[in-house]
């Protein structure tokens, strides 16, 4: 079957019948991207198909979420100027601006 | 009587007014460390039972990783859509509800519990003292107006502390699209998100099967399942398979949802490189011999834009640990708590269910949380419950020996490959920790490379370092099992408890900033 005659796949919101008690939007670095209440901010990036919002401090390298609770740091973010959030863990707030976080996050104290 | 959360702050509170019912409370007899399967069947039976009970959790919502559901904003209609057994959770957070409202139990989401230490008054419900970091995302240096602190008193203490998933690293598996298995159902379960549409899931284990048919029903496309392990591992243990007919037919509802979805399964395969410049395009999978070396001449590229990977559960045990609790290795080589048949560790007053015992699925946490509740309560522990134990116990043995990786799995690693994520360590610099400079084990490779000194502590690479300096996993040792403020740890008796003397407290600040240990 190819792409074309493939019925329309199901979405997870369908499978669990879905239907967000509120929406809103959060800005990640200058986008608008669309929130659904109770969406951790690694779940909004990941909707809008966003994988990476991070870069390493030695390469440089790109990295986003990873372990999904918690556990591996792998996708530490700045949200609202404060660096290191875990993006598994944070809920999205109506309004957030969340940045992409370039090695520890303290560029700006030259450290 | 401990006040239950449900006269006081409403779920709009702060997280220092969520923190005021705990320290407000009076001694509990039982501390319940994580409202998983095991802790939270634990603390609703000890509740029954007659003792009062607080349950300590970092989630938002009880259920732990496995009833992990999406939070009341998304709406979900239909949250056992993604589960298995959904109905064993609703009737215990049912239960759970209730002894809240009747104040048996104090439970107390967001909870992080850092450090667990023996109590300091004669009164036995004073036993331990268990503090905890409150709020949400928990990145205390960050953002220490977010979080408050915690201290919960309470006669014994059961650690249900879970697991975490086990990682092999492979080329190319930093790329952003590659994720934990379990972190992809994580996301699914709670965010309802996919990583991509079309997903190759791989590793070993069970749980692969189980991924790979939630992100099927959810709408993702999962070209191939890639196992490493061969399923004939299974036919030297028949005899508990057998006794396990659930078992099998969870099994086989999960085969049957992959046929369905038209999921592949390939055995004894996988993924040996992930290819892409920003993000996963392509995997290589390649066939492994009985050891798990790669064959050579069986590589194959299949296109893919993530690839969902883990290799079975480590459990997390640093709580346990650092009160002393004995371990022993697992049939899948991982480190799990030595337990008595009361569930007891070799702690007194210490007791543990779950994952902590060696991994072995949601069935088995429920029935050894009620086995300990009825220890703890110093009640007989119904004979069900102890037949429940041995064989699902029977079942986990034989499913963890048969997809325990081989030791040739290294075989596909390359010089370049990072094995540590947090501080991009490389193969080569840990080969040469172990073949130059005599490293003998985990922790003198980590000392002269820093791999596992970074954000997880050894958690995604611990396994992997410890097969290239050539031993078996050691026991977690990590002082603080979360990140805490400084001002938590300053707010601590200045005369140390007799358990943390032994763990020198020397450096500690310097470790908060970037946890080290």
């Amino acid at each position: 079957m190819n792409e074309a005659t493939r019925p329309r796949r199901r979405s997870p919101r369908d499978l669990v019948g879905g239907a967000p008690t509120d929406t809103w939007t959060l800005r990640f670095d200058g986008r608008e991207l669309p929130a659904q209440a109770g969406q951790s901010i690694a779940a909004v990036l990941w909707s809008a198909g966003i994988l990476a919002w991070r870069t390493t401090r030695e390469n440089a390298a790109p990295r986003g979420a990873f372990c999904g609770i918690g556990s591996c740091y792998d996708c530490l973010v700045t949200v609202n100027d404060r660096p290191n959030q875990r993006a598994c863990l944070v809920p999205a707030r109506p309004g957030d601006r969340v940045t992409t976080q370039e090695g520890t996050g303290h560029a700006d104290l030259a450290i | 009587m401990p006040t239950s959360p449900s006269d006081g702050p409403a779920a709009s509170a702060t997280p220092a007014d969520r923190a005021a019912p705990a320290a407000a409370a009076a001694p509990a007899d039982l501390a319940v460390v994580g409202a998983g399967p095991a802790g939270l069947a634990a603390a609703v039976t000890a509740a029954g039972l007659g003792l009062r009970v607080v349950l300590l959790d970092s989630g938002e919502r009880p259920g732990g990783q496995f009833y992990r559901h999406p939070a009341p904003g998304l709406g979900a209609a239909r949250p056992e859509a993604l589960h298995h057994g959904w109905a064993a959770f609703a009737s215990r957070e049912a239960a759970l509800r209730e002894h809240e409202e009747a104040g048996r139990i104090t439970y107390l989401p967001l909870h992080h519990v850092w450090t667990v230490v023996p109590g300091r008054g004669q009164d036995p419900g004073q036993s331990w003292t268990l503090h905890a970091v409150v709020g949400q995302g928990l990145d205390a240096d960050a953002d220490p107006e977010a979080t408050t602190a915690a201290t919960v008193h309470a006669g014994a203490v059961l650690l249900a502390t879970g697991a975490y998933e086990r990682q092999l690293p492979f080329p190319g598996w930093t790329l952003p699209g590659v994720v934990g298995a379990g972190g992809a159902q994580a996301m699914l379960k709670s965010g309802l998100v996919l990583p991509g549409k079309r997903v190759v899931v791989a590793g070993s284990g069970p749980l692969l099967l189980a991924v790979a048919g939630s992100l099927a029903a959810a709408g993702a496309r999962v070209p191939v399942v890639v196992e490493a392990a061969s399923y004939t591992g299974y036919a030297r243990h028949v005899p508990a398979l057998l006794r396990n007919p659930a078992k099998l037919a969870e099994g086989a509802t999960y085969g049957g949802a992959l046929l369905r979805h038209g999921v592949r399964l390939l055995a004894r395969h996988a993924v040996t490189e992930a290819h892409g410049t920003g993000r996963v395009e392509a995997v290589t999978v390649a066939r492994l011999d009985r050891d798990w070396r790669p064959v050579p001449g069986t590589a194959r590229r299949i296109p893919c834009d993530a690839v969902a990977v883990g290799h079975g559960l480590v459990p997390q045990l640093e709580l346990a640990t650092g009160l002393g609790c004995a371990t022993l290795q697992s049939p899948d080589g991982t480190v799990a708590l030595e337990l008595d048949p009361g569930q007891r560790t070799s702690v007194p007053g210490i007791w543990s269910a779950g994952e902590t015992g060696g991994i072995g699925g949601a069935q088995l946490a429920l029935a050894e949380g009620e086995i300990a509740a009825h220890a703890i309560a110093g009640r007989p522990v119904p004979a069900r419950l102890v037949r429940t134990r041995t064989r699902l116990r029977a079942f986990a043995a034989a499913m963890a020996g048969a997809h325990r990786p081989g030791p040739g799995w290294t075989g596909w690693l390359r010089e370049d490959t990072d094995v540590c994520r947090c501080e991009e360590v490389a193969v080569s610099r840990i080969r040469e920790a172990v073949e130059d400079l005599g490293a003998r084990d985990a922790r003198t490779v980590k000392l002269l490379t820093r791999a596992g000194m970074g954000w997880c502590q050894g958690r995604m690479c611990g396994p992997a370092v410890a097969a290239l300096a050539g031993e078996e996993p050691s026991p977690d040792r990590r002082p603080l099992s979360c990140p805490v403020p400084l001002r938590d740890l300053a707010g601590l008796p200045e005369e140390p408890a007799a358990g943390l003397a032994e763990e020198p407290a020397a450096g500690l600040p310097v470790e908060l900033s970037t946890p080290e240990r």
